[in-house]
């Protein structure tokens, strides 16, 4: 047993494979405890975390709120929409605030790029990224891999495809990075304007065409279309996006095999994802968001470790 | 087997390791009869083997079928973390019976500190309230405890100054039934 190469979870690119395994057998452990009658562990009664969402976020946040209070810290919580930051004061001033009220992690979300790797330059905290714009999102990577695991029993070896709008989306970079060091192939499908011009370099096959995407894959990660990132018309409509690159039953049904349907929420039904395709055995999507909280106890739990009196 | 600096010395060998065992098997008998409200937990990691050579010992040599028994994992609610220099690796939990109102009998090999078990009173709640719990060692290390906690049935009582630690070995995992007194 070792513990984790890192202080902070900054992003999938700064781990390393010891430490995925390290995070899931933690995460494994704690999936049984979420599942006892009392689902809450003691360890970190004396460790507070602030969770800083200066950007919109419904699962993420509850799920890192549920994991931290089932490991029994103390939790703040603090929404930019509320907050000083408006009336102009600077994120560290903001976080250095909050710290001095003796706070030992920094859980944030933030609509910049490298906003997590700024702050664990310039404060005296551990921080876990939960997503910085269109960067890293490394928890949601980490219960991406950890629930392929659970349903395929390995994450190396298998093909997964991520489908959709792979431009705007921080899910997709952490898990490249993820199933990657995991010794997963992996391929990004949609369509060619929402696709990075040199996404070819991070070793991904890239496709447009479904079908064929699907054929090949073990695993598909629908994601979401940001329609909220997008400054710009990148597909002529919805109708034309979901007639594309919609996965519905029929489609599934006459593929040759039973691949497995991931979403990392929110689905637009009826766009990526019929209903019908949500809510069947193939669909891992509720297993996905039980996992977030055993993964991010993991990872909390690693960290806090590494906090010394 | 160990490095020549170390010196060590059997406290028990193979045959007294099993008169013992035989021995708490019995003590368990006269107090809980057919187990049928009973459930023995071994505390992960070295109690699991214990627990489970006493379960074998129950069901072949004295014929009590149905034993419930399973492990419990206290890293989670230890009282050192973050205090250890030692990163706390924790093992799994193996609890398929319910824990309300049952009598529960906790097994570790070395009873030292207290503070495992502790923890253990402590990790059991999440599962129910029991009816009562019972503690069953191996060794039981004298006048080195920090808590108040005393077992119910003991293997040996041995006493070890401090930087003396208690090796317990068992034959599927060490390779023989055997409990050494090392000094390092």
């Amino acid at each position: 047993m070792s513990e984790l190469s890192v202080n902070h979870l900054l992003g999938i690119k700064y781990l390393n494979k010891a430490d995925i395994d390290l995070i899931f057998s933690t995460a494994d452990h704690f999936k049984e405890v979420i599942n006892r009658p009392i689902k809450k562990v003691p360890s970190l009664r004396d460790i507070t975390i602030a969770n800083l969402f200066f950007e919109n976020s419904t699962r993420t946040k509850l799920s890192f709120e549920l994991a931290e209070k089932r490991l029994s810290a103390d939790v703040i919580n603090f929404s930019a929409s509320q907050s000083s930051v408006k009336k102009g004061e600077t994120l560290i001033d903001t976080v250095n605030n909050i710290l001095s009220m003796k706070v030992d992690m920094v859980v944030m979300r933030h609509p910049n790029p490298g906003a997590g790797v700024f702050l664990s330059q310039h404060v005296n905290a551990s921080i876990v990224n939960a997503g910085d714009g269109a960067h890293e999102h490394p928890t949601q990577a980490l219960l991406d891999s950890f629930s392929i695991r659970e349903r395929l029993g390995e994450v190396g070896g298998k093909n997964v495809v991520i489908v959709g709008d792979i431009l705007h989306s921080r899910v997709a970079l952490s898990n490249i990075f993820a199933l990657q060091l995991q010794g997963a192939n992996v391929m990004v499908c949609g369509p060619k304007t929402l696709l990075p011009k040199y996404i070819d370099k991070l070793g991904v096959k890239v496709e447009t065409n479904l079908r064929k995407a699907l054929e090949w894959c073990d695993v598909a990660n629908m994601l979401r279309v940001q329609n909220e990132r997008m400054d710009i018309s990148y597909f002529p409509s919805t109708r034309e996006y979901t007639q594309q690159f919609g996965v519905n039953k029929a489609l599934l049904d006459s593929l040759d095999k039973e691949i497995v349907i991931m979403h990392p929420g929110p689905i637009n039904r009826g766009v990526e994802i019929t209903s019908d395709v949500a809510d069947s055995d193939q669909a891992i999507i509720l297993d996905q968001v039980q996992n977030g909280v055993a993964v991010r106890m993991a990872v909390i739990y690693l960290l806090a470790s590494k906090i010394k009196n | 087997m160990f490095g020549n600096t170390m010196s060590q010395k059997v406290l028990l060998n193979n045959k007294e390791v099993n008169i013992i065992l035989h021995r708490l098997a019995c003590q368990l008998i006269e107090k809980h009869n057919d187990f049928s409200n009973t459930a023995l937990i071994g505390l992960q990691p070295r109690g699991k083997f214990l627990a489970d050579r006493l379960v074998k010992i129950l069901q072949e040599d004295y014929q009590i079928k149905d034993i419930k028994w399973g492990s419990l994992d206290i890293t989670f609610f230890r009282d050192d973390f973050r205090r250890s220099d030692k990163p706390l690796q924790a093992n799994s939990t193996h609890i398929d019976f319910i824990v309300e109102d049952k009598r529960i009998v906790f097994i570790d090999d070395v009873l030292y500190t207290g503070r495992s078990i502790r923890s253990a009173l402590t990790a059991i709640q999440s599962f129910g309230r029991p009816a009562e719990i019972e503690l069953l060692t191996l060794i039981d290390r004298r006048f080195s405890r920090h808590l108040p906690i005393q077992p119910d049935y003991r293997g040996r009582q041995v006493d070890a100054i401090n930087n003396e630690k208690v090796k317990v070995n068992w034959s599927e995992n060490e390779g023989e039934d055997s409990v050494y007194l090392i000094n390092n």
